[in-house]
């Protein structure tokens, strides 16, 4: 069956959305991350969906519910890349994601990943100035 | 449109089409006295010509001779009726050009109308020199305004067009204009709205904000809205939206530059601004933003 | 010219099946991106809809000329078991089948022109129309 990779960096996972999802590939998606925040208890669920040209009612309240799922898990999920069209019209439709975090783009979003979590065990990814900034005290 | 050629039309007139059927003089006396059409149409036309200053008389005579000529070979297919056929395609295409050139060049639509219509008087004296039958003459003239007129017709109609085309041009690029997106700092964007904001101008302000973000990377964005003379509720409901699909990109919103009537207005109208950030002035937003990133600006 | 093309909808692959057919014909009529992704999401909405309240039905696709403007026709049809009130339907937030409930509303919203009909035990047509 078809699926979508999920790959681990670190403690994070990192999912890119590349394909125009149907309902139960997206479902798929939401149990196989859940499994696996579970299995490794990553802290960090990095969601790219740069490459998806649509988010509907369903692909977002999918990317609601990963991030309320990951937050009981104790994992913190930001989603990155949503094109202006996008976002646009998934304003239009009347959702603003609330509760969801997003950056602009995979690096910025691994930034804000680590500035939240608090880790230094990925210090391959160097944070912008401004979240080290914010993060003094670690 | 198909190729009449030479087959009958019936007109709304209700004419006869035995009479049509007759062929026209037109085309041959076209053919045989283009010298004298040319001269006469010429001295019409520089007659006529109140504004000396917007074309020369040589470039005027070059067009005539040209027009003409297009004229003669569409004419000599017979069909006088349909300027929408193949046969007329150049003549029309010329008068298009001529017409568009008129409307750049600032002269009137009646004016650019003379332009075919001073062509009756020389082919209708024409036509009276020699024909001698009264009823042969009604009809020619008959043919010769009616196909006229539809070329004058058609040069006001592309004259027309291509004042709109200004017209849709420019409502373009006033767009564009009002919606200059600013970089202030690395990673900080500024939008001043000037002017009253619609429905279609903040899409285009919100679409060319947003593409920015994204293409810069900018993680902070300051609308300000000093020059924006009054909020209604829609057009705070767009702002809110473009701060809404901001924060769904990964960009945050300032709003800066909120008038004390407009702070009013958004109160009395219920409008829940408590989720958008908001400054008195682009500088504190500015400042701010700078905050956000880490950066903090000291006087030597 | 005026092009039309019917689709089925008995799947979710249909679903994406119908977006990517929506795109091809927004892209066809020039529309910008904003547009194209504003039909298609209100298309992904009811194409949904179609299938998990109304068993499954069809979408016809045509294109719109009106004067100079060009516009995309998209008309949903079941014989799925109706919708009893559809202006509660239309609400955001109201929910038959544990979504969102932005579906309609949404679709609603996305759209120029919207028209719904349904009769309960027969089925349920939606048109929209978005303009260039």
């Amino acid at each position: 069956m078809e699926r979508i990779p999920i790959l681990q960096m670190g403690e994070f996972l990192l999912v890119t959305i590349q394909v125009d999802m149907h309902d139960r590939l997206a479902m798929t998606l939401q149990d196989d991350l859940t499994n696996r925040i579970s299995q490794t208890s990553a802290n960090g669920v990095l969601i790219d969906i740069s490459a998806l040209d649509i988010v509907d009612s369903f692909i977002g309240r999918i990317l609601g519910n990963i991030a309320k799922i990951s937050q009981v898990m104790d994992a913190e999920t930001v989603v990155v890349g949503m094109q202006p069209a996008v976002a646009i019209t998934l304003v239009e439709l009347g959702m603003s994601l609330t509760g969801i975090r997003t950056a602009l783009n995979v690096e910025k979003g691994m930034a804000l990943l680590q500035a939240t979590v608090g880790s230094s065990a990925n210090a391959q990814f160097t944070a912008t100035e401004w979240d080290l900034e914010d993060d003094a005290e670690d | 449109m198909a190729d009449l050629g030479n087959t009958v039309v019936w007109t709304d007139e209700g004419k006869c089409p035995m009479e049509m059927t007759h062929s026209s003089k037109i085309p041959e006396i076209l053919k045989t006295h283009e010298a004298e059409l040319l001269s006469e149409w010429n001295q019409e036309l520089v007659a006529t010509n109140t504004r000396k200053g917007l074309i020369k008389e040589a470039e005027l005579q070059v067009e005539c001779r040209e027009f003409l000529k297009l004229l003669r070979i569409a004419a000599q297919s017979g069909n006088l009726s349909n300027i929408q056929a193949s046969e007329w395609r150049e003549v029309r295409e010329m008068l298009t050009s001529i017409s568009r050139s008129r409307s750049h060049k600032g002269f009137t639509p009646t004016e650019t109308a003379t332009f075919i219509f001073s062509f009756k008087r020389p082919l209708f004296d024409r036509l009276r020199q020699l024909l001698h039958d009264p009823t042969e003459i009604g009809d020619e003239i008959w043919q010769a305004t009616d196909l006229l007129d539809r070329l004058g017709l058609m040069a006001v109609e592309a004259y027309q067009k291509s004042r709109e085309e200004v017209i849709l041009r420019q409502q373009e690029e006033m767009m564009e204009l009002s919606t200059p997106v600013v970089k202030l700092w690395d990673g900080i964007l500024a939008l001043p709205i000037i002017g009253t904001l619609d429905s279609a101008r903040t899409q285009v302000v919100m679409e060319s904000l947003l593409q920015k973000i994204v293409e810069t990377g900018s993680e902070v964005a300051i609308i300000d809205i000093t020059g924006v003379p009054t909020v209604d509720t829609l057009t705070a409901q767009h702002l809110l939206k473009t701060v809404t699909a901001a924060r769904l990109m990964g960009a945050d919103c300032i709003i800066s530059g909120i008038r004390p009537q407009i702070a009013q207005t958004i109160v009395y109208l219920g409008i829940d601004l408590t989720d958008v950030t908001t400054k008195a002035t682009l500088a504190d937003a500015f400042l701010m933003a700078l905050k956000r990133k880490g950066t903090t600006i000291t006087r030597k | 010219m005026q092009k039309i093309e019917e689709m089925e909808i008995q799947s979710s692959s249909d679903v994406v099946l119908v977006r990517q057919a929506v795109r091809q014909f927004a892209i066809e009529l020039g529309f910008g991106l904003v547009d194209q992704t504003k039909i298609v999401t209100a298309a992904s909405e009811l194409a949904r809809n179609t299938l998990d309240y109304g068993g499954g039905g069809t979408v016809t696709l045509e294109t719109l000329q009106n004067g100079g403007r060009r516009g995309l026709r998209l008309t949903f049809e079941d014989q799925g078991p109706g919708i009893p009130d559809i202006e509660l339907a239309l609400k955001d937030g109201f929910t038959s089948g544990g979504g969102l409930g932005m579906g309609l509303g949404g679709a609603k919203r996305l759209a120029n022109e919207f028209e719904i009909e349904s009769v309960v035990g027969e089925g349920t047509r939606i048109i929209i129309v978005r303009w260039k």
